[in-house]
């Protein structure tokens, strides 16, 4: 009996399920992909012609090539941050999607957000613990993985 | 023209990330270290050094960029030795980091959350 009854359930589950998927689906928004593609990408150019102009005007003013591009970097970061923290980035994340998230103002966002929400639970466990939430994956694999490519370029330059 | 390229660049990478939010189940941290380790390795491969030359700020500001700067420390930094190839990443990034991580403290001790505006 249990046999029996056990064969006819697991395909009626799964009908409902189905069902459930479809029903639920109705009312689930479709993100407009294309609009949504459209606003990153004029966001996201927007800000790396901004970087580069940035980067322009410091060398002609005499600051060296590497120099100005780590300035820029600087300045894209620390004014995301700060943008962050008066709660003007949540208003444009919105709006843009991943034209501000890919670029470097994603990650000095990710950074801040977490720390932020969790500010209660102290400067120590709470601010310096959660500024590595996000930002600390990305360290990890980002530093692990390019030290990993320096060894074989060494391995490489070696023998 | 340059920086044509670099709205175009910046703004292709941009679509990508959007892409992958919008039609895979990713959750965005996984997004930024796919971003950065993917720069790690195309650099690695000699093949991001040609979109940097190509398009600036287009391709060093979207996290890939640092990526590259990670590789391109580590690559740079190989030449001259092993310990150098282990400094040249955090040494070619160390501004950043250290500018993202002490600003970013400073901003998250001084601001209080706010609950998301609509």
């Amino acid at each position: 009996m249990t046999n029996v009854n056990g064969e006819n359930k697991q395909p009626e589950k799964k009908d409902i399920a189905k069902a459930y998927g479809k029903y639920a689906k109705q009312f689930t928004p479709k993100p407009s992909y294309f609009a949504n593609c459209l606003k990153a990408f004029i966001v996201g150019g927007a800000l790396c012609t901004l970087a580069l102009w940035f980067q322009n005007t410091l060398i002609d003013t005499g600051v060296s090539e590497k120099d100005a591009g780590t300035f820029v970097t600087i300045t894209f970061v620390m004014s995301a941050q700060f943008l962050t923290g008066i709660g003007v980035f949540d208003v444009i994340a919105q709006f843009a999607g991943a034209g501000v998230i890919v670029p470097i103002t994603g990650f000095a966002n990710s950074m801040v957000a977490p720390a932020i929400e969790y500010k209660k639970e102290g400067p120590v466990l709470g601010v310096g613990a959660k500024i590595f939430s996000v930002a600390g994956p990305v360290l990890v694999c980002g530093i692990s993985s390019s030290m990993i490519v320096g060894i074989i370029y060494w391995f490489i330059e070696k023998f | 023209m340059e920086y044509v390229w670099a709205f175009i660049v910046g703004g292709v990478f941009c679509i990508i990330g959007q892409i992958l939010m919008d039609t895979t189940t990713l959750t965005a941290p996984r997004i930024l270290v796919i971003f950065v380790v993917s720069g790690v390795v195309l650099q690695a491969l000699n093949l991001y050094q040609p979109i940097v030359d190509f398009a600036g700020n287009g391709a060093t500001l979207p996290l890939p960029g640092f990526g590259y700067s990670l590789a391109k420390g580590a690559m740079e930094g190989a030449k001259d030795g092993f310990l150098t190839a282990i400094t040249g990443p955090l040494e070619a990034t160390a501004a950043g980091i250290g500018v993202a991580l002490t600003f970013g403290y400073i901003i998250a001790l001084l601001f209080t959350p706010k609950s998301p505006k609509k």
